[in-house]
């Protein structure tokens, strides 16, 4: 599908597959970062309607212009870094943020051919890079020498530690179904005659939901926002932190928003698996997957108010981690029988 | 050089500067976000010798999870550098003489002959699981030693909870199954009051 670009394969010679790469890195961090803009605007827009108001309206038309608005803003602004910071962790700590979150961009398939690295153990780079996220905002937290911030790490380093597990735990039965870490062949696990009743959601049910929701705990977002917590700690590790800087961490917080989306579309719904057997498979069934789990996110942010601190640790350890360790063990006596149709 | 030597001492120089970090930095939470480092760039080298599950486990384990709650109690102490530091040439003659003898002994067994040979890396196919191949080893050929392995772990969780578990009396806790099961009439009551005629009689 791509001969039109072995001329230029050749007059580059060895060069080719770094460029290439980077190429292909550019393609997807581009739109990923048109899609963080516009999910702040869609967020706006969707908790306006649900709570019967308009929303951003102003900039552009029906205020598709908003984002960029909001962008210049951010961009024009002064960063302060308070005296007593510690400069060098500071400045590097919205970096250490978004780094993960693009980083695992790379094993992500869109569809059946476009992926950037196709590799073996994707299921567990993502894991890894995943568990990255927590340094930068417990480095932010402690560099700002700010007691709000130091607050707002604590508390986000314990609730990511412990939501990790239970997350893990959900993988490892997507795993056991699929068996396979190879994020393109757990999609092509959930090939079948039957449309969407072969996708895993059905028989790792329970776990759909403890992935789901540990997702929105892991990216930090309401019911679980305790790490900003803006009526408790005013706005947790990132008080002390304007213009780029603070941008930075509002990148890193819907790529991985979007990132979580992608991976559930991904291991339970199918990923580009057309739901009815009738229509083909396309790369716009993830994209419409992954746009209905983004609406999950907002949805939840109108509903929902925050947990108390207690109540979230309790569903993390309590809850979250016994029913997922019960379910690898139901999920791997049911693989034995006869009954397992997936 | 190849391109896989220059990206392998890459790596080495980056875990050897992260380490001499660890040991040398003045702040302890600098000396942690070394070790942060050394181990990211050790799983840079494991990942060279094809050994992604090993790699990625460490990063998981150690970076993820781990030297989290390393940096939280380290963030949250109070240290006495000068306090830390009495004492450290008395003991460094010492020290040295360890660490020499460490070289040493590495030395002597990457470097002898016999060893070099046997552990040459071995180059797999693309589709080669390392993964896959370690857990197929690890549930048949050894499923006794790594299931008493995992025995012993969980005898040491239950041990430390056990040991750092006080029961105190008196203290307030909340009872979430009592608060789940409450139901409006245990808490409201509701009083019906006919409404008063209003005064002017319409």
């Amino acid at each position: 599908m791509m001969e039109w670009l072995e001329p230029i394969q050749k007059m580059l010679g060895s060069a080719w597959l770094p460029i290439w790469t980077v190429l292909k890195i550019v393609a997807i961090v581009l739109p990923l970062m048109g899609a963080v803009a516009y999910l702040t605007l869609a967020e706006r827009k969707v908790i306006g309607w649900m709570q019967i108001r308009i929303g951003p309206n102003r900039v552009g038309y029906f205020g598709l212009l908003q984002p960029l608005a909001d962008g210049l803003k951010l961009l024009m602004k002064e960063i302060i870094v308070p005296s007593g910071a510690n400069k060098f962790l500071f400045i590097i700590a919205p970096i250490l943020t978004l780094m993960p979150a693009l980083a695992v961009w790379a094993v992500i398939p869109f569809n059946a051919e476009l992926v950037v690295a196709n590799v073996n153990a994707g299921l567990l780079y993502v894991l890894a890079m995943a568990s990255l996220g927590v340094y930068g905002v417990i480095i932010a937290g402690w560099a700002s020498n700010s007691k709000y911030a130091f607050l707002g790490s604590l508390r986000s380093a314990a609730q990511i530690v412990s939501y990790e597990i239970a997350m893990g735990f959900a993988l490892v039965t997507v795993l056991m179904a699929a068996q396979s870490l190879n994020l393109g062949d757990i999609v092509r696990g959930q090939q079948g005659a039957h449309g969407l009743l072969n996708w895993y959601f059905i028989p790792l049910f329970p776990m759909f939901v403890v992935y789901f929701i540990s997702g929105v705990a892991e990216t930090n977002r309401a019911p679980f926002d305790v790490a900003e917590g803006e009526s408790e700690i005013v706005a947790g590790f990132h008080v002390e932190y304007s213009g780029m800087a603070f941008a930075l961490f509002f990148l890193g917080e819907y790529a991985n928003m979007i990132l979580v989306s992608f991976l559930t579309s991904i291991m339970f719904l199918g990923g580009w698996l057309s739901p009815v057997p009738f229509l083909p498979d396309s790369i716009l069934w993830m994209f419409i997957k992954v746009a209905f789990v983004l609406f999950l996110f907002l949805w939840f942010r109108a509903t929902f108010p925050r947990y108390r601190y207690d109540q979230l640790m309790r569903l993390g350890w309590k809850v979250f981690i016994p029913v997922s360790l019960i379910w690898v063990v139901v999920v791997g006596a049911w693989m034995q029988t006869s009954y397992w149709l997936w | 050089m190849s391109f896989f030597d220059a990206v392998f001492y890459l790596f080495a120089t980056i875990t050897l500067f992260a380490g001499t970090g660890v040991i040398v930095a003045r702040n302890p939470v600098h000396a942690a976000l070394f070790l942060v480092l050394a181990f990211c760039s050790a799983a840079g080298i494991w990942m060279l010798l094809e050994a992604e599950f090993l790699a990625i486990a460490l990063v998981l384990v150690y970076v993820g999870a781990v030297m989290v709650l390393f940096l939280f109690v380290v963030m949250m102490l109070d240290i006495n550098l000068v306090q830390l530091k009495e004492g450290f040439w008395r003991w460094f003659p010492f020290g040295a003489v360890i660490a020499g003898l460490m070289v040493f002994e590495m030395v002597w067994v990457l470097g002898s002959r016999q060893t070099a040979e046997v552990s040459k890396a071995v180059v797999h196919a693309a589709n080669y699981s390392n993964t896959k191949e370690l857990g197929r080893l690890l549930y048949t050929q050894y499923v006794y030693p790594f299931e008493l392995a995992a025995v012993i772990l969980l005898v040491a969780m239950v041990a430390a909870i056990a040991l750092t578990l006080r029961r105190r009396t008196g203290v307030k806790t909340q009872q979430v199954s009592e608060q789940v099961k409450v139901r409006k009439a245990d808490r409201l009551r509701i009083v019906k009051m006919p409404s008063e005629p209003r005064a002017d009689g319409k």
